[in-house]
C-alpha cells in the first residue's frame, strides 16, 4: 500500500509526531554541535588511503604486466586495488561530500561546491537528481525518480506493460553499466520521450555528461592502456574490470537503500502540508538499512545506514553508527517500524521485487506489509511541479553557462 | 610556430589526463604537503617569541607562492582549529626577496582573540597551514619619499617594520620619523631591532610612548604632540596603524589640518562606517535558503543565522575568502557605502548588506 498519510498509517497522534521530529532535531544538533578534529582527521585519512590505493593500482598495472613473470598477480592485485580505490572514492568520498557532510570544516578542497567524483555522473547533474529529486520526494510515487530509474518497475503502485517482463535483463544491464545509467539519470529520459523536456536544457546537460564521460573513458581506456605499451590490453581490461566492479558494488548497496521489503512507498498526497516532522516519518519509513562490520560501512559509505542518512542527509557519515543507535531506540520507544537485516537479505529482496513485478500484480503475491494500493498513472513531475525544496539535504543548482 | 617552453606546471596540467577529475597537485600533497597550488599552504618553520604575547612566525610558503609582496602588505593564514578553518589577516613583517623561501609574519595574542593565542601559543613547528597571497595598498612606495612619518601604535608595528627592513637592505634609509605607542616597554615589539636600526641610520628617529605611564598620544599637545615630536609633520607622507581610536584621532587631527592627502591608514578591525543598507529577503540559490534581516546584517551573517555553509575568512573585509557571486539584486558595502548591483559581480559577504532583496550563489 502507498502511504497518502504517515501519521494516520503509524497511528500517532499530532503531538506525537512532533515530538519525534523535536528529538531527531536535538540528535542533530548535537551531532552538530561535536563535528571537531576527529571528524576532520576521519575524512583527511579516509582521502589519504583512496587516493594511496589508487595510485597502487595504477603503477601496479603499468609496471607489473611488463614482465611475464608478474603479469597475472600483477593485473589481479591492480584491478583489486583501483576497483576499491574506486568503490571508496564514490561512496565514502564523493558522495557524502557532495551532500554537504564536510562544508563546515571550510576546506574548499573537500566541500559540496566543488567536488567532482570519479564517475561518469557530472556533480552538478547528480546533486540535482539525488539530492534534491530523490533526498526531499523519497519514495513518493511520481515524484521520486528513484523507484526504479525509470528502467525497473519497483512498486506494484507503478503501471504494469509488456516492457515489464524484460526486468530481469534490464537489472543485469543497469548493474554492470551502473555508471552510465547514474550518468544519464538527470537527463530525465521518460521526459524527453515525451516530448517535456527543455531542449535548451537537455543540451546542455547532454554536453555536459559528453565532457565527463570523455575524460573519464580518455582516462581508463586510452591514455593508461597507451603508457603500458605492448600490454596495452591488460591494463585496459583490469580498469574495465575496476570499474565494472565499482559498478557492481554500488549498484548492490543503492538497492538495498529502498527495494528491501518493508521500504514504503507514499503518494503524492503524503506531500501536501508535510511538517518537518512528518519529512522525517517518511524517511524512517521509506528507507532500508543493512548490517556490517565497520569495513563493509565504510565501503558502502555508510549508506547501511540509509534510514539515518536520509534523516540527516548532511551530518558526517562516520557519525551515522552513533546516531543509528538512537534513531532505534526512538523508532522502539514510538513503536515505528526500522527496516534492517543482513546484507544479502536485503538485496535478496529487493531482487524478489525486480523479478516478481516483471509480471502483473495479479500474478505474483506481494511482500510489503500492507496490501498494495491501486495503480496509479506514471508521470513524472518536472521541477516547476514540485515544491520548493528543503534545506538540509545538500545543495544542488543549475549552472547558467552553456 | 614556437614550441611553447616546457614547465614544471605545464607537465602537471598535461598529467591532469591521469588524474581526472582530481588534479596532479591533489595526489602530491600527500607526498609533500607543501606541493600543490590547488589551496595555497605553507608550513610553519618556526616559532619566535617576541614578547610575552607576541610572537614571530617564519612560514615556508609552497607552490604557487609569489615572494614579490610588497612591503606593507598583509596576508591571509587559515589554521584548521577543531577541524575547521578559521582565517586572519597579518601584516608581513619580513622584507620581500625575489629569492626569498619563506615569510614571517608577527602575531599579537587577543585577549578575546581564541585564533590569535592559538598562533602564538598553539603553533608547531612543522604545521602547515593555508596561506592567501598578499594584499593591501599601505605599501611602501619605491622609491620612497624624501621624508616619512610613522605612527603605530601596538602590534601594528608589523606592516611598518617589513617598510623599514626593506629600506635598511636596500641601503635607501631616508629621513623616517617614527612614533610608536605601546603599552609598556616589555610590550614593544621589534624593540631591540628597532634601537639597533636607529643606530645604524642617521636618518631614522623613533619616539617610543609607554602610555600605561605617560598616557595616550595626544596629537594636538604643543610639545607632546606632533608638533613636538616631529614639527615638519605636515611635509611627511604618513602611514599610521594601530587600534581603531588611535586611527580616528589621526584621521580627524590630519583632516582638521586639511592634510588627509598625506596620509595612509591600516586599520585591523572592521569599521562600518558607511551607511547600512535597506534589509531585504536574501536568497541563497544553491541552498535554497532565504532569510529576512536588516541593513545592520552583513550577508555574512544573515547567511550564517540562516544555515547555510557560508565560506569566510577575516570577517573584516580584507581576505576575500568569503567573496560569493551575487546573482540578483543590490547589496552596499558598509564601510564606504559602496553599491554593487551587477549581476554575477563578486561581492565581499563579510562587509556588504542587502539593499531591497538579493540572491546569492551558493
Amino acid at each position: 500500500m502507498a502511504i497518502s498519510d504517515v501519521k494516520e498509517y503509524t497511528h500517532l497522534t499530532d503531538e506525537e509526531v512532533e515530538q519525534i521530529g523535536r528529538e531527531l532535531d536535538a540528535i542533530r544538533a548535537e551531532i552538530e554541535e561535536s563535528r571537531g578534529e576527529a571528524d576532520a582527521a576521519y575524512i583527511n585519512r579516509i582521502i589519504k588511503v583512496q587516493r594511496g590505493l589508487a595510485t597502487a593500482g595504477r603503477i601496479t598495472l603499468l609496471a607489473g604486466l611488463q614482465s611475464r613473470r608478474t603479469r597475472v598477480p600483477a593485473w589481479i592485485a591492480g584491478a583489486s586495488l583501483l576497483g576499491l580505490a574506486k568503490i571508496l572514492e564514490n561512496m565514502e568520498i564523493g558522495h557524502n561530500v557532495m551532500h554537504g557532510q564536510w562544508d563546515w570544516m571550510n576546506d574548499p578542497e573537500i566541500h559540496s561546491s566543488n567536488w567532482e567524483w570519479d564517475t561518469a555522473q557530472p556533480a552538478e547533474q547528480w546533486k540535482h537528481s539525488h539530492n534534491y529529486v530523490h533526498h526531499q520526494f523519497t519514495n513518493v510515487l511520481g515524484y521520486d525518480n528513484d523507484i526504479g530509474y525509470g528502467i525497473l518497475r519497483m512498486a506494484r503502485e507503478q503501471k504494469w506493460s509488456p516492457y515489464n517482463l524484460g526486468q530481469p535483463v534490464y537489472n543485469a544491464l543497469l548493474a554492470s553499466l551502473f555508471q552510465w545509467g547514474v550518468a544519464l539519470h538527470d537527463l530525465d529520459i521518460e521526459r524527453i520521450r515525451k516530448g517535456e523536456k527543455d531542449p535548451k536544457e537537455m543540451k546542455r546537460q547532454l554536453r555536459q555528461i559528453a565532457r565527463k564521460g570523455r575524460n573519464q573513458v580518455l582516462k581508463d581506456y586510452v591514455v593508461y592502456p597507451a603508457l603500458s605499451g605492448r600490454q596495452w590490453k591488460a591494463t585496459l581490461t583490469a580498469n574495465a574490470t575496476a570499474n565494472v566492479a565499482r559498478n557492481l558494488w554500488s549498484y548492490v548497496v543503492i538497492f538495498c537503500g529502498h527495494f528491501p521489503d518493508g521500504a514504503l512507498h507514499f503518494t503524492e498526497e503524503e506531500l501536501e502540508d508535510e511538517t518537518r516532522a512528518e519529512w522525517y516519518l517518511r524517511q524512517v519509513l521509506g528507507a532500508a538499512n543493512f548490517r556490517g562490520g565497520p569495513l563493509l560501512h565504510i565501503l558502502s559509505g555508510n549508506l547501511g545506514f540509509q534510514i539515518e542518512h536520509h534523516l540527516f542527509p548532511d551530518l558526517p557519515s562516520n557519525r551515522y553508527a552513533e546516531i543509528s543507535e538512537r534513531v532505534q531506540a526512538l523508532c522502539e520507544k514510538y513503536d515505528l517500524p526500522y527496516t534492517t537485516g543482513p546484507l544479502h537479505q536485503q538485496y535478496g529482496q529487493a531482487l524478489r521485487t525486480i523479478i516478481k513485478l516483471s509480471l502483473p500484480n495479479g500474478m505474483t503475491a506481494s511482500d510489503q506489509p500492507e496490501p498494495p494500493s491501486p495503480s496509479r498513472d506514471r508521470k513524472r513531475r518536472s521541477d516547476a511541479e514540485r515544491p520548493s525544496r528543503r534545506t538540509e539535504t545538500g545543495g544542488y543548482y543549475r549552472s547558467t553557462r552553456a | 610556430m614556437r614550441p611553447r617552453a616546457l614547465t614544471w606546471g605545464g607537465v602537471r596540467s598535461a598529467a591532469d589526463k591521469l588524474t581526472t577529475p582530481l588534479h596532479p597537485d591533489d595526489y602530491l600533497r600527500l607526498l609533500n604537503p607543501l606541493w600543490s597550488e590547488r589551496e595555497l599552504r605553507g608550513r610553519v618553520e618556526e616559532v619566535r617569541p617576541e614578547t610575552d604575547d607576541a610572537a614571530t612566525l617564519v612560514i615556508r610558503p609552497g607552490w604557487g607562492w609569489r615572494y614579490d609582496h610588497r612591503p606593507g602588505q598583509f596576508v591571509g593564514i587559515g589554521v584548521q582549529v577543531d577541524g575547521r578553518f578559521q582565517w586572519r589577516s597579518y601584516s608581513v613583517s619580513s622584507p620581500p626577496r625575489r629569492d626569498g623561501r619563506t615569510i614571517t609574519i608577527t602575531v599579537r595574542a587577543m585577549p578575546e582573540g581564541k585564533l590569535s593565542a592559538h598562533l602564538v601559543n598553539g603553533l608547531a613547528p612543522g604545521t602547515i597551514v593555508r596561506l592567501a597571497l598578499p594584499d593591501g595598498d599601505f605599501v611602501l612606495p619605491d622609491p620612497p619619499p624624501a621624508k616619512m612619518l610613522f605612527l603605530v601604535g601596538g602590534s601594528g608595528v608589523t606592516p611598518v617594520m617589513a617598510m623599514l627592513r626593506t629600506m635598511d637592505r636596500r641601503g635607501s634609509m631616508p629621513d623616517v620619523v617614527m612614533h610608536y605607542s605601546s603599552p609598556t616597554p616589555e610590550r614593544m615589539i621589534f624593540r631591540d631591532e628597532l634601537a639597533e636600526l636607529e643606530q645604524r641610520h642617521d636618518g631614522l628617529t623613533v619616539h617610543r610612548l609607554h602610555t600605561d605611564t605617560d598616557g595616550m598620544l595626544e596629537l594636538a599637545h604643543r610639545d607632546r604632540g606632533l608638533d613636538g615630536i616631529c614639527p615638519d609633520w605636515r611635509e611627511r607622507e604618513t602611514w599610521a596603524c594601530g587600534p581603531g581610536p588611535m586611527l580616528d584621532a589621526i584621521t580627524e587631527h590630519y583632516a582638521a589640518a586639511g592634510l588627509e592627502d598625506l596620509l595612509h591608514l591600516e586599520r585591523f578591525s572592521l569599521e562600518l562606517g558607511g551607511d547600512g543598507g535597506e534589509g531585504g529577503t536574501i536568497t541563497f540559490r544553491t541552498s535554497g535558503k532565504s532569510i529576512e534581516v536588516d541593513g545592520a546584517t552583513t550577508v555574512l551573517e544573515a547567511g550564517e543565522a540562516a544555515g547555510v555553509g557560508m565560506p569566510y575568512g577575516c570577517r573584516m573585509g580584507i581576505c576575500h575568502t568569503c567573496t560569493l557571486t551575487l546573482v540578483d539584486g543590490r547589496v552596499r558595502d558598509l564601510r564606504n557605502g559602496d553599491e554593487y548591483a551587477q549581476p554575477n559581480e563578486q561581492v565581499q559577504t563579510c562587509v556588504t548588506a542587502a539593499v531591497g532583496a538579493c540572491t546569492l550563489d551558493i
